[in-house]
C-alpha cells in the first residue's frame, strides 16, 4: 500500500534522511526502531508531508504523494500521532476529536461521519467518553496519547503513523494503548507504521520492523528475526539483555 | 480459502469484471487454475513460504531494493574488506538507487574471500556467531563461512522451502547421505527437514550396504544424495538383487554436483521415485539458495534472500535475461557472512516467466559446467559436459569415465577414459569396437576434434572420496 523509495531528506545543510526505502502491505503493523537523532521521526514526518523531502518517492496506493501539502495527504486517508501528543489543550476532548475530523466537517460526509467516529473512538477508550467535556490539559498524559490516537483516528484513516506512543507513560497505560493500537490493527484493518523507544514491546506487536542508524536504513526483518538480532539486541533492546562478556 | 484462490486466479487471468461466461469455458478454466494451484503430475504441491515465494515482481523488487541498501551498508561498517573496496572505487551506499544500480558494485571473488582467511568476511564479532563451516579447498586455502542464530534459523526456512517444493511432508522418513562436518550439504538439508517436521535419519556418507539395510527397513521415503551416490545405490541394490519396488522411496533431492537430464531420468526408473535438483553453494549458505519445484523446469532462485545476475565471465558485463553466463549472487539476508556479488563460477541462464507450480521467482538451469573449467584443445573450446552428454546417450546410461588431457611435444590431445560396464564387456568383440567407433565420432562431432576413446577395466580410474575427478589436465602450460 505504501512504498517508500530512495528519500533523502534535509534539515539545511543536515542530511537527516539518507536514501531510505521502505514498504508496507495492508493491514501490517511495522515497527521503525533506532536510536536518538536516527531519522524516525524525520521518516514519520516526512510521510505526512510535514517536513518536505528533497529527492526520492512517496506511493500509496499507487498514486506519487511527496511533497503534497499535509491536509491532502491525510484526505487520502494518512493521519499522524505526533510525538509528545500535541493535544489542544485549552479546548475540551470532543472538541479536540472534532478537531480531528475537520476534513469530514468540511468536505468529506458531514455530522454523521463525526458523530458515528467519535462513538467508536469512546469505544476505544472509554475513558475519553467519562471525560469528554473536559478540558484536555487536565488529562493525565496517558488519557492524553489516547486522546491523541483518537483525533487521529477520527478521519477513519488507513495508514496510521504513530509516534513514540509510550512516551513517558506508566507501564500499565502503555499496555492498554498497546492494546487498542493492535487491535486498531484487527478489527478496523488500518496498517500502523509504529516508531518506538520501546522496541522490545513494539517488535512484540508488530509483524516486520526496520532498524535505522544516522539516517540509513540497516536492516529489515520480520519482527522474530529483528529480536533475534544481536545488534539490535545491543543497541536497542539494551536493559533487559546482560552483557556478562563485556567489559 | 481455496475458492479463494480460484477466484482470484480467475480475476488474475482474466481481469475485474471480464469473468469468462458461465459454460465450458469456465469448466476448462478451472482445470488450468488446478494446474496453477500446483495439482500437477499426481501430487498436490505445497508452498513452504507463501509470501515470499509467490510474490508480485514489483513487491519483490521493492523489497530486494531494501534489503540490498541495508546490506550495502551493513557491509559498509562492519566489513574491511567491503570498506576498502567501496572507498578506493569510490562508492557510497548512497549511490545504490535501484536494483539496477548492484552493477555498479565489485564483484566479491573466491581470491577475496582466500585473502581473507579465516575471518576477514565476517560482519559481525566471533561471539555472535554459532556455526563455523568451510569449502574443501581442493586448490588452495579454504572458504571459511559463519552462521548467526538467526542466518540457522533462516537457513532452515530456505532449505524447507525446495524440500516442500519437491514433495517432502511432515510424514516422510528423510535419509540423509552428505558427508556432516565442514561441508554445508548435510547440515542444511537437515535442518530444513526438521523445519517441515520430517523425521531425519542422519546417516551421512558410505557404507552403502548399511545404508540399503536402514533404506528397506526403516522406510526412508526421501533420499538426500549425490546424483552419482544415487546410481551407486542402484548398482548395489541390482547387485543384492533387491527389487526397488520394495522400498518405501518416492523423491530424491540431488545436489552438489552437475548431472544430466539422462541421469535424472536413469536415476527415477532404477530407484522408482521422483527426482529433483537443487542447487548448492557454500559461500552463499548451502543448500535452499534454489531448487527445483515438481514441475522440473528449473530451479526457483529465493530473490528474497538472494539477488542473481548473469554476467559474461570474461569482460564482467551483465546480461540481458535469458542469456547464459556466469552467475553472480549477492546475499540480502545473511547476518554473519554477507556476500556482494559473488562470482559463482557457475553457468546458466534465468527464466523469468512465470512457472506453473504458483511460484513468480526466477528459475535457472541446471548448472552443467563452470565458467572455469572450459579446456583449450588445439585451439578449440571444450566442455567436459558435452562430452559427458555424447557418450552417456551412446552408452546409454551412466558409464564412469574420465577426461584426460595431455600435450605431446606441441600438441594437446584429449583422452576419453572410459570404464567397462557390464553392459558393454556383455557385448561381442565387433559390437565393443563398433560402440567405441560410435563414441569417437560423436565426441569429434560435438568437440569438433579428434578425441582418442580407451576401455578400460571396471574400477580402474582413481576415485578420490568416491568421485572420479572429471577433468584431469596433465598439461604444464
Amino acid at each position: 500500500m505504501l512504498k517508500i523509495k530512495n528519500i533523502n531528506t534535509y534539515y539545511g545543510q543536515a542530511q537527516a534522511l539518507k536514501n531510505v526505502s521502505l514498504h508496507l502491505a495492508e493491514g501490517e503493523i511495522v515497527t521503525l526502531i533506532g536510536a536518538n537523532g536516527a531519522g524516525k521521526t524525520t521518516l514519520l514526518n516526512s510521510l505526512s508531508g510535514v517536513v518536505p523531502t528533497r529527492s526520492g518517492q512517496i506511493i500509496f496506493n499507487d498514486a506519487p504523494i511527496n511533497n503534497l501539502p499535509v491536509h491532502q495527504i491525510v484526505r487520502l486517508g494518512i493521519s499522524q500521532v505526533p510525538e509528545g501528543r500535541q493535544v489542544f489543550k485549552p479546548v475540551s476532548v470532543e472538541d479536540n476529536l472534532e478537531l480531528g475530523s475537520y476534513l469530514h466537517h468540511r468536505i468529506l460526509g458531514g455530522a454523521r461521519d463525526v458523530k458515528k467516529n467519535k462513538e467508536m473512538v469512546y469505544d476505544l477508550f472509554p475513558i475519553l467518553r467519562e471525560r469528554r467535556k473536559q478540558l484536555a490539559g487536565t488529562l493525565s498524559g496517558g488519557e492524553q496519547q489516547m486522546l491523541a490516537i483518537g483525533r487521529a483516528f477520527m478521519t477513519r484513516p488507513k495508514l496510521m503513523l504513530l509516534d513514540e506512543p509510550s512516551m513517558g507513560l506508566a507501564p500499565m497505560v502503555v499496555q492498554e494503548i498497546f492494546r487498542v493500537i493492535a487491535s486498531l490493527s484487527r478489527e478496523q484493518k488500518t496498517t500502523v507504521l509504529l516508531v518506538e523507544q520501546n522496541a522490545r514491546a513494539a517488535l512484540k506487536m508488530a509483524g516486520r520492523g526496520y532498524v535505522l542508524e544516522t539516517g540509513h536504513m540497516i536492516l529489515e526483518g520480520t519482527a522474530a528475526e529483528l529480536l533475534n538480532n544481536k545488534d539490535v539486541q545491543r543497541a536497542y533492546l539494551g536493559r533487559d539483555k546482560k552483557e556478562i562478556w563485556e567489559r | 480459502m481455496f475458492s479463494e484462490r480460484i477466484s482470484a486466479g480467475i480475476k488474475k487471468k482474466y481481469g475485474k469484471g471480464k469473468q469468462p461466461k458461465f459454460g465450458e469455458e469456465r469448466s476448462v478454466n478451472v482445470i488450468n487454475i488446478f494446474q496453477q494451484l500446483s495439482f500437477y503430475g499426481g501430487y498436490f504441491m505445497n508452498i513452504w513460504d507463501q509470501t515470499h515465494e509467490c510474490m508480485a515482481r514489483d513487491e519483490l523488487e521493492q523489497l530486494q531494493l531494501e534489503r540490498l541498501q541495508a546490506v550495502v551498508n551493513r557491509v559498509y561498517k562492519n566489513v574491511t574488506h567491503y570498506r576498502k573496496i567501496f572507498n578506493e572505487t569510490g562508492i557510497i551506499a548512497e549511490d545504490i538507487r535501484s536494483l539496477a544500480d548492484l552493477s555498479r558494485l565489485p564483484f566479491t571473488t573466491r581470491d577475496d574471500l582466500q585473502v581473507n582467511y579465516p575471518y576477514g568476511m565476517f560482519a559481525v564479532p566471533l561471539r555472535e556467531v554459532v556455526r563455523i563451516h568451510s569449502s574443501s579447498g581442493t586448490t588452495s586455502k579454504p572458504i571459511v563461512m559463519g552462521y548467526t542464530k538467526n542466518d540457522i534459523k533462516i537457513w532452515s526456512n530456505l532449505a524447507a522451502r525446495f524440500m516442500t517444493a519437491a514433495g517432502v511432508t511432515p510424514d516422510d522418513v528423510v535419509q540423509i547421505t552428505f558427508r556432516y562436518g565442514l561441508f554445508t550439504g548435510a547440515f542444511g538439508v537437515h535442518y530444513g527437514a526438521e523445519a517441515i517436521g520430517a523425521s531425519v535419519i542422519p546417516m551421512g556418507t558410505g557404507n552403502t550396504d548399511k545404508q540399503i539395510m536402514i533404506m528397506q527397513d526403516y522406510k526412508s521415503t526421501v533420499l538426500v544424495s549425490t546424483s552419482s551416490y544415487a546410481i551407486a545405490l542402484a548398482d548395489r541394490l541390482d547387485q543384492l538383487g533387491i527389487d526397488p519396488k520394495s522400498l518405501s522411496l518416492k523423491t530424491g533431492l540431488f545436489g552438489g554436483e552437475p548431472w544430466s537430464e539422462k541421469m535424472r531420468e536413469e536415476i527415477e526408473n532404477r530407484l522408482l521415485l521422483k527426482a529433483t535438483d537443487n542447487y548448492v553453494i557454500s559461500e552463499l549458505i548451502g543448500p535452499g539458495v534454489a531448487g527445483e519445484c515438481l514441475c522440473k523446469k528449473g530451479m526457483h532462485i529465493y530473490e528474497d534472500a538472494f539477488i542473481p545476475e548473469i554476467i559474461d565471465p570474461e569482460t564482467g558485463a551483465v546480461l540481458p535475461a535469458g542469456a547464459e553466463g556466469e552467475l553472480v549472487l549477492t546475499t540480502l539476508t545473511r547476518e554473519a557472512f554477507p556476500l556482494i556479488r559473488y562470482r559463482t563460477g557457475d553457468v546458466t541462464s534465468l527464466d523469468y516467466t512465470p512457472c506453473e507450480c504458483g511460484r513468480t521467482l526466477v528459475r535457472m538451469k541446471k548448472i552443467m559446467r563452470r565458467s572455469d573449467d572450459m579446456i583449450i584443445v588445439r585451439g578449440v573450446n571444450v566442455f567436459p559436459a558435452q562430452i559427458e552428454d555424447a557418450l552417456f546417450s551412446v552408452a546409454q546410461g551412466e558409464t564412469p569415465y574420465q577426461i584426460v588431457v595431455e600435450r605431446e611435444g606441441a600438441m594437446d590431445n584429449l583422452e576419453v577414459v572410459v570404464e567397462v560396464t557390464d553392459k558393454i564387456f556383455s557385448l561381442e568383440l565387433q559390437k565393443q569396437r563398433s560402440f567405441l567407433e560410435t563414441i569417437k565420432k560423436r565426441l569429434a562431432s560435438v568437440t569438433g576434434i579428434n578425441v582418442v576413446v580407451r576401455l578400460v577395466e571396471s574400477k580402474s580410474i582413481p576415485r578420490q572420496q568416491g568421485r572420479i575427478q572429471r577433468v584431469l589436465d596433465k598439461r604444464q602450460i
